[in-house]
């Protein structure tokens, strides 16, 4: 039950914030905040008492929770959740980012702040329910439904641009491709229901039933298809690299909460979503595309860090560098070994504290001068106090200096894809240069170099100073002890090594038929 | 006996029909005129349940009442009475008669409920005709304006057009057949097979009642006719009137399997394909509501084609989810545009830039609008999601992946005009003379109508059980 609540109460709370905001301007931004930390105490609640480090990894899915109730019985769709380390772990990201997203934007929202915050929190209600479902029309369901608040914050909350409308296109452009690459899972989940109700005579969207179907019934061909169904629409998320576009408008346009929820967790949710169904689904066919992928990393490893050198708006510099990491993720997904999976668990977490930080310090900038080009900024490390340094070891951290996460995941990405692939990690490894290149870029632009100005600009306050020691503390935390996260995530992501690397079907629990 | 009590919807209605009119010739009283209305097709309604009893039942040679008809019967009086509020609301500042609106909507159903019941194409041609005849005259009923007068006339001449085609087609298959009755038909055709003049004749028919469907080369008349008709009576055109001719077609593909003659079938199948993609195209550029609806409607008819087109499995539970979660989302989109331009003075407020901002005016309203744009784009927690995943479903598996390919291009094709017109809503509002709901909107019967429509839509798209089964139910007869 109390994953149930793990999803409503983002929800609730949203709604009570719509209609909180009549009780004054403050009300919204407390029973936000209320609620995210409820919901983070209830996550930190759920790994405290449960153990994820020791769960078997026989191949068939073991979950520390579980619950279930019928929903559409005319499918056999179940409303079916089910939590393990890896879902805990991204979760648990999720209630710590929602209220960061909930700190940052106390000053920087301040129309219909109500609506606002509705949106906020149904976005993170529909990612919760992302990370939990694993009924596999509950899932699209979830998936689907946190692209509507996710739209109206980009398009109503967003940041102009120069030329008038461009919010609205950039929220558009993001709906309509993370949409129809939706409706391409769509049909590849009725493929595999429909071959399931071949093969059994009856309807089942559940993820046992299904991994079980995808890996006895379906031919070869038809499996490659219905895995590129589901790649696509992962990888529309991500984002890899031909399929982008969206990316770095929608983080341009978006208000700072909306850019470390699109940054921190939306982008996760296709890493999720490539772990949890993608390759457990279709292991051969994941297997046969391996090559595909890794080059598709490789490319958006160099694509990202080479546009983001040549960017002017910060934001958008950050939005690039995403792409970039996120090859090292899709690399290190489809290497498909233990040590690599564990890799991408961590480079996740990192990544969305490290872009996370980035972009708040976009949003604080954005506030102290009304601009993000930074052709604009430039001498800013004497006028204002405490950011500077702040920034600093956020970039540093994005560039995995060794004592960050980003690090410990990069390096585990590449140390466990080398022995498989050498030739990728080698040409990956020089994004890392890349990756110094435009990380100096934003030191040397924003704080170093001439003044244009000497008036001096505001310090951090007490609200911004809390948020950004806070996640710092984080990101050296887990660059320096990674066992916790690691230890909660290792026996699902031993399922999926064990899942890849067995060529026979794994052993199937009983009450499934 | 028993057949009198299973046409007991028909009769109620037309007995309403009579009523309201021998009202009006003893005193004209707007409020009254809509109260025995509105009291006349909840009986139908309710009569139209009960009769769920003596289903299946062959009523004369004419009738059949089935859990299909009942289907039918059910939504087109659900959609007329919610026209006849939404009426009441806008012609409350009308100048002129007002009460014979509600003559005409009757008369309308009544022909909406004799075609869903018709197995024979001489009862299809006599109810199709009842049902659009009083639509020339809803359609134009605010004759003082240019725009309604327009979709009047063109409405009246095209269907004149299209029932001429029908005609002829009929013509051609009783000529071959010597059959009136589907049935009787759809053995002849069987035992024709690909005869010519019977394909002529099938794909006449098609063309006449496609017209009515819009389906993409007869479609030409919609978006005009809907612009430039009072909303009330375009609600009913886009719901009732579509609902009717689709279940008498789905009628007509079952009863003569012949009829799925592999060139028929195909040509069926391109026209769904070309609507599809047509409808959404043209809508992307309109700066009007109604139009921009107009054109999103002919898409969806793309979508239910394609049901149509596969015909086995899932396609006639489809068709059924899909017409219900069509019918509410329509009737709510065109609720709010009915409910702005409350009472009627002039002009609808159809624009695009009559909508800018509403959000901070008329939050429930824009909910409403909202959510209804939601359900159109087919987004999870909406009614629409959940006929848009039979369509997709269906088609997945009759493998059928081009008509796939087609619905998912055409909803991401969609998705740029709903999201137009929800954008639209929420923009900061510009300094311009708008017209507006009345303030107490929510507490007027259209009100608590488009309300009772948004609440259905967001609780059938959380929980489509009960819906579902339903809808299993009367496809099961």
């Amino acid at each position: 039950m109390i994953l149930v609540w793990l999803i409503l109460i983002p929800f609730i709370g949203g709604l009570l914030c719509w209609q909180a905001e009549r009780f004054g301007e403050q009300s919204p931004r407390w029973i936000a905040l209320g609620t995210m930390l409820l919901e983070l105490a209830l996550v930190l609640g759920v790994w405290w008492h449960g153990d994820y480090g020791l769960n078997a990894a026989q191949g068939a899915s073991d979950w520390a929770l579980e619950w279930r109730a019928d929903w559409i019985p005319r499918f056999g769709i179940e409303v079916h959740l089910a939590l393990d380390g890896l879902s805990l772990i991204m979760i648990a990201l999720t209630g710590l980012l929602g209220v960061l997203a909930v700190v940052c934007s106390w000053h920087e929202i301040s129309r219909r702040i109500g609506f606002f915050h509705l949106n906020l929190l149904w976005i993170l209600g529909g990612v919760v329910g992302v990370f939990l479902a694993i009924d596999l029309f509950l899932f699209f369901f979830f998936w689907e439904m946190m692209l509507v608040p996710m739209y109206f914050l980009i398009a109503l909350w967003g940041h102009s641009g120069s030329t008038g409308n461009t919010r609205i296109q950039a929220a558009t452009k993001f709906f309509i491709y993370t949409q129809a690459s939706g409706l391409l899972m769509l049909v590849a989940i009725l493929g595999l229901v429909f071959a399931h109700h071949a093969a059994t005579g009856e309807y089942s969207f559940s993820y046992e039933a299904l991994r079980h179907t995808a890996q006895n019934e379906l031919s070869p061909q038809m499996a490659w298809w219905l895995m590129l169904g589901f790649f696509i629409a992962f990888a529309v998320k991500m984002p890899v690299v031909p399929l982008h576009g969206w990316l770095p408008d929608a983080h341009a346009q978006a208000p700072t909460a909306g850019s470390v929820d699109l940054a921190g967790i939306l982008l996760k949710t296709a890493a999720y979503g490539m772990l949890r169904f993608a390759l457990p689904l279709f292991p051969e066919a994941s297997q046969a595309f391996a090559p595909i992928a890794m080059g598709l990393g490789v490319l958006g490893i160099f694509y990202g860090a080479i546009l983001a050198c040549g960017q002017h708006d910060l934001k958008r510099l950050v939005a690039y560098s995403s792409i970039s990491h996120m090859g090292f993720v899709l690399i290190g997904i489809y290497s498909s070994t233990e040590l690599a999976l564990q890799g991408v668990v961590i480079l996740m977490v990192a990544h969305a504290f490290s872009a996370s930080g980035l972009f708040i310090i976009s949003g604080q900038l954005y506030e102290r001068l009304h601009t993000r080009d930074m052709r604009l900024m430039g001498g800013l490390w004497g006028r204002i106090k405490g950011l500077p340094g702040i920034a600093l070891c956020f970039v540093a951290a994005s560039m995995g200096l060794p004592g960050t996460a980003n690090f410990v995941g990069e390096f585990l990405v590449l140390f466990g894809s080398f022995d498989a692939w050498p030739w990728v990690v080698v040409v990956a490894s020089g994004g890392f240069v890349l990756a110094a290149i435009y990380s100096l870029f934003i030191m040397q632009r924003v704080y170093f170099g001439p003044a244009k100005e000497e008036t001096p600009l505001g310090g951090l306050d007490g609200r911004e100073t809390v948020m950004m020691l806070g996640l710092l503390v984080l990101v050296l935390w887990v660059g320096l002890y990674p066992g916790p996260l690691l230890d909660t995530s290792q026996a699902a992501m031993q399922n999926v090594e064990h899942i890849m690397t067995l060529e026979e079907t794994p052993a199937m629990p009983e009450e499934t038929p | 006996m028993t057949p009198l009590l299973a046409l007991s919807p028909l009769i109620l209605v037309c007995a309403t029909a009579i009523v309201v009119m021998l009202t009006i010739a003893w005193r004209r009283h707007h409020d009254l005129t809509a109260t025995l209305t509105v009291i006349g097709l909840n009986l139908a309604l309710v009569a139209q349940i009960l009769v769920w009893w003596l289903a299946p039942l062959d009523v004369t040679p004419l009738m059949r009442v089935d859990g299909l008809s009942i289907f039918g019967g059910v939504l087109i009086l659900g959609a007329t009475l919610a026209c006849a509020t939404l009426g009441h609301a806008y012609l409350e500042g009308a100048r002129g008669p007002r009460e014979e609106y509600y003559l005409l909507l009757l008369c309308a159903a009544a022909g909406g409920i004799a075609l869903v019941s018709s197995r024979h194409l001489a009862s299809l041609f006599f109810s199709l005709e009842l049902l659009s005849m009083p639509l020339y005259g809803m359609l134009a009923y605010t004759y003082r304006e240019r725009g309604a007068l327009e979709a009047g006339v063109k409405y009246m001449v095209l269907s004149a057009a299209a029932s001429a085609f029908l005609l002829f087609g009929m013509a051609l298959l009783y000529a071959r057949t010597g059959h009136l009755d589907f049935a009787g038909l759809g053995g002849a055709l069987a035992s024709a097979g690909g005869d010519g003049w019977l394909l002529a004749g099938m794909g006449l028919m098609i063309v006449g009642l496609g017209f009515k469907l819009s389906i993409v080369p007869f479609h030409l008349w919609t978006p005009d006719v809907y612009e430039g008709s009072p909303t009330p009576a375009a609600t009913f055109l886009a719901s009732a009137s579509k609902v009717a001719v689709l279940v008498v077609l789905l009628r007509l593909l079952q009863s003569a399997p012949a009829a799925q003659d592999a060139w028929l079938h195909s040509l069926l199948a391109v026209l769904a394909f070309v609507t599809m993609l047509g409808g959404n195209l043209l809508a992307l550029m309109q700066q009007d509501l109604k139009r921009l609806l107009g054109y999103s409607s002919i898409a969806h008819f793309g979508y239910l084609l394609v049901a149509l087109v596969i015909n086995e499995g899932l396609a006639v539970e489809t068709a059924g989810i899909y017409l219900v979660t069509y019918v509410l989302t329509t009737l709510g989109a065109f609720g709010v545009v009915t409910l702005l331009s409350s009472p009627y003075g002039g002009a609808d407020a159809s624009r695009l830039h009559h909508y800018r901002g509403l959000f901070w005016r008329r939050p429930y309203l824009t909910a409403v609008l909202t959510v209804m744009m939601l359900s159109l784009a087919g987004i999870p927690l909406t009614a629409g999601f959940i006929g848009k995943f039979y369509i997709v479903a269906v088609g997945v598996e009759a493998s059928r992946w081009w008509l796939v390919g087609a619905v998912v291009a055409g909803s991401a094709i969609g998705l740029y005009y709903y999201l137009r017109v929800m954008v639209t809503l929420f923009l900061p509002e510009p300094g311009m003379q708008r017209r507006d709901a009345t303030t107490d909107w929510a507490q007027r019967a259209g009100g608590v109508v488009v309300l009772a429509l948004a609440a259905l839509v967001v609780l059938l798209g959380v929980y489509p059980a009960p819906m579902i089964e339903w809808v299993r139910l009367m496809a099961a007869t």
